[in-house]
């Protein structure tokens, strides 16, 4: 064979590769929803599930997951906030910032079960937190912390020094620089990266198995006080997500429409990661024009 | 005191907000510290205990295959060979790698080298759409089509390191795929003109200039796609069949250092043996991914260009 006629068929190869990878995506994500779409109706995703009868939905389990979110999410921005801005603004070139780096580099590629194990053993042990909301939301927050960081970091990173120096020429203290300038414009790829973490904490399920634990208790949606045990607000209820459901049912669930529910459930779970993933990118360029002059 | 004396000795306001901010960003940082060591501590001083309290032996654990902590075995010490889990761990891994690369690196060769923007676009957000799907859910998809589909063509249950080799397969392809190409894209431009300057094909280019050059970046992009593999638990745990046993080949039902997790912590009391034991699986965990971030950085300084 000569050279030309090799690079013909490397090339295709490459393509043919490429191709192929498209239709595992296209057949993954047709599968879940060609399966699961039909179970979805109002009744099931306003509905409790059941374990024993057929005809459960998932009313508890979604409510549960936004809920776990938005806590996890509250917990987990102002650290990975501060964290960001002093990687970026503060931190000195020497062996400590190397050494702190270094462990976010490591949290970040901890596999989830040992986060929640973790989370296990210190709160719902130790702190006797028992299986609740809050040790859940406090294990998605160790498991989300890292890559919220460096995605404030990179964001961070992307302004130009010259707003920085403008700043301070101005008299401004670097705080309030970072805070009134610097922020605001990098605020897009912020909102960016909380948004796409937030598809990954609503699919975690390994982190939550053993600190939200794997029940859903009754929740009474009409008692909005957070301290009564039935209130949805209630952060020290177990509570099962979305994710930790399909897992449970296919692991032991005796149910006799396992099969659909987990189905159902699959596809509502890739459906709120897809929605989070399309909004993350327009989320971003709404906010970058409205809090910078690049769109008056 | 003079009015004008007192406003220079004193601190501004500029000086107080500068403080505040200081105190709020190194604080977050050190509280991310704090949770990884701390998070090293506690698995380190349960997963050791099941040597120190509970006297079974270093050797036993790695070499031998009997599982069954809470157990004694002839010598009078817990039988918790780990073998069979550790096995599991690293064939399911090599597997998934094994599928996963040719692939990641053909799909990121036509994203840098082949396609136009528009294509390199949207093979971006199949990467990420398949990143973004949770892992109970691929977990889900082996049930129902990677077991059927392995005990058809290959025999046996279905259960095994196979099927969860291929589900991890689809999880890893993304992580690899993405970081060969920043890897790729890394590549000096000047490299490939002068290549084809040369008169080599683009094949040529790409195999002997463009992959050499990039070969650090995408052995890490596999380190990587590895320390995923080993550490995903759900997904695994729905397709091997978690049997504590030792794999007899790829087709028989076996299990992984996080299946075994996931499955026991929840069945065995605090502080006995039995619990003991797993966070020694959680420990082995945990170190391997320190060796896998480990070797990711000794790549980074014997590769760099």
């Amino acid at each position: 064979m000569n050279p030309k006629t090799i690079n013909k068929f490397a090339l295709n190869t490459i393509k043919v590769i490429a191709g192929l990878v498209v239709i595992i995506l296209a057949f993954l994500i047709g599968r879940i929803l060609i399966q699961g779409v039909p179970h979805i109706s109002w009744h099931f995703l306003t509905s409790p599930s059941q374990e024993f009868v057929s005809g459960g939905g998932i009313s508890y389990q979604l409510f549960n997951s936004f809920y776990l979110l938005v806590l996890t999410l509250l917990i987990s921005f102002p650290i990975s906030l501060g964290a960001g801005i002093f990687l970026s603004e503060y931190a000195p070139k020497n062996w400590l910032t190397e050494i702190l780096r270094m462990s976010i580099e490591i949290l970040s590629s901890l596999p989830s079960v040992v986060v929640g194990l973790f989370g296990f053993l210190l709160f719902v042990v130790q702190f006797k937190l028992g299986f609740s909301i809050i040790a859940g939301a406090i294990a998605l927050t160790f498991f989300n912390l890292p890559l919220l960081t460096s995605n404030v970091e990179q964001a961070l990173n992307s302004v130009s020094d010259l707003q920085r120096e403008a700043g301070m020429a101005l008299g401004l203290s670097k705080w309030r620089t970072v805070i009134k300038v610097i922020i605001p414009e990098a605020l897009p790829g912020i909102v960016t990266g909380i948004v796409l973490g937030a598809g990954r904490v609503f699919g975690e399920a390994a982190a939550l198995i053993y600190t939200a634990g794997q029940s859903a208790s009754t929740i009474d949606f009409t008692n909005w006080n957070p301290f009564n045990a039935a209130s949805p607000l209630n952060w020290s209820r177990p509570a099962e997500t979305l994710a930790v459901h399909i897992w449970k049912i296919n692991s032991e669930g005796i149910m006799p429409d396992a099969a659909a529910v987990s189905a159902g459930t699959s596809a509502v779970l890739i459906i709120v990661v897809l929605i989070f993933n399309l909004s993350a990118r327009y989320l971003g360029n709404k906010l970058y024009r409205k809090f910078t002059a690049a769109g008056k | 005191m003079d009015p004008i004396k007192e406003k220079i000795q004193s601190k501004s306001k500029e000086t107080r907000q500068e403080l505040t901010g200081k105190v709020l960003s190194y604080s977050a940082m050190l509280l991310i510290l704090l949770v990884v060591l701390s998070i090293f501590v506690f698995v380190a001083s349960k997963g050791v205990a099941t040597f120190t309290q509970n006297h079974a032996s270093l050797k036993d654990f790695f070499f031998t295959t009997d599982w069954s902590p809470t157990a004694k075995g002839k010598d009078g010490r817990p039988l918790v060979g780990a073998l069979p889990m550790i096995a599991g761990s690293f064939g399911v891994t090599f597997l998934a790698v094994l599928f996963a690369t040719p692939f990641a690196v053909g799909t990121a060769l036509y994203m840098t080298e082949i396609a136009s923007k528009r294509g390199r676009n949207f093979l971006q957000s199949v990467t990420e759409l398949l990143v973004g799907i949770p892992s109970v859910v691929y977990g889900f998809i082996g049930l129902n089509v990677v077991v059927p589909f392995v005990r058809s063509h290959f025999g046996g249950s279905g259960y095994g390191i196979l099927s969860g080799a291929f589900v991890l397969f689809v999880m890893v392809l993304p992580t690899v795929t993405s970081l060969t190409v920043d890897s790729l894209r890394a590549v000096p431009g000047y490299y490939k003109s002068a290549s084809l300057a040369l008169g080599a094909t683009e094949w040529q280019t790409i195999y002997k200039v463009i992959l050499r050059a990039a070969l650090p970046g995408i052995l890490t992009a596999i380190i990587f796609g590895m320390a995923r593999a080993f550490g995903e638990a759900l997904a695994v745990q729905m397709v091997i069949g978690n049997a504590t046993l030792m794999p007899k080949g790829l087709l028989s039902a076996s299990s992984t250092l996080t299946s075994v997790l996931t499955m026991g912590i929840g069945n065995t009391v605090m502080g006995t043996v039995g619990n003991n034991a797993l966070w020694s699986l959680a420990l082995v965990l945990l170190l391997m991914s320190l060796v896998f971030n480990l070797l990711v950085k000794w790549i980074g300084r014997k590769g760099r260009f």
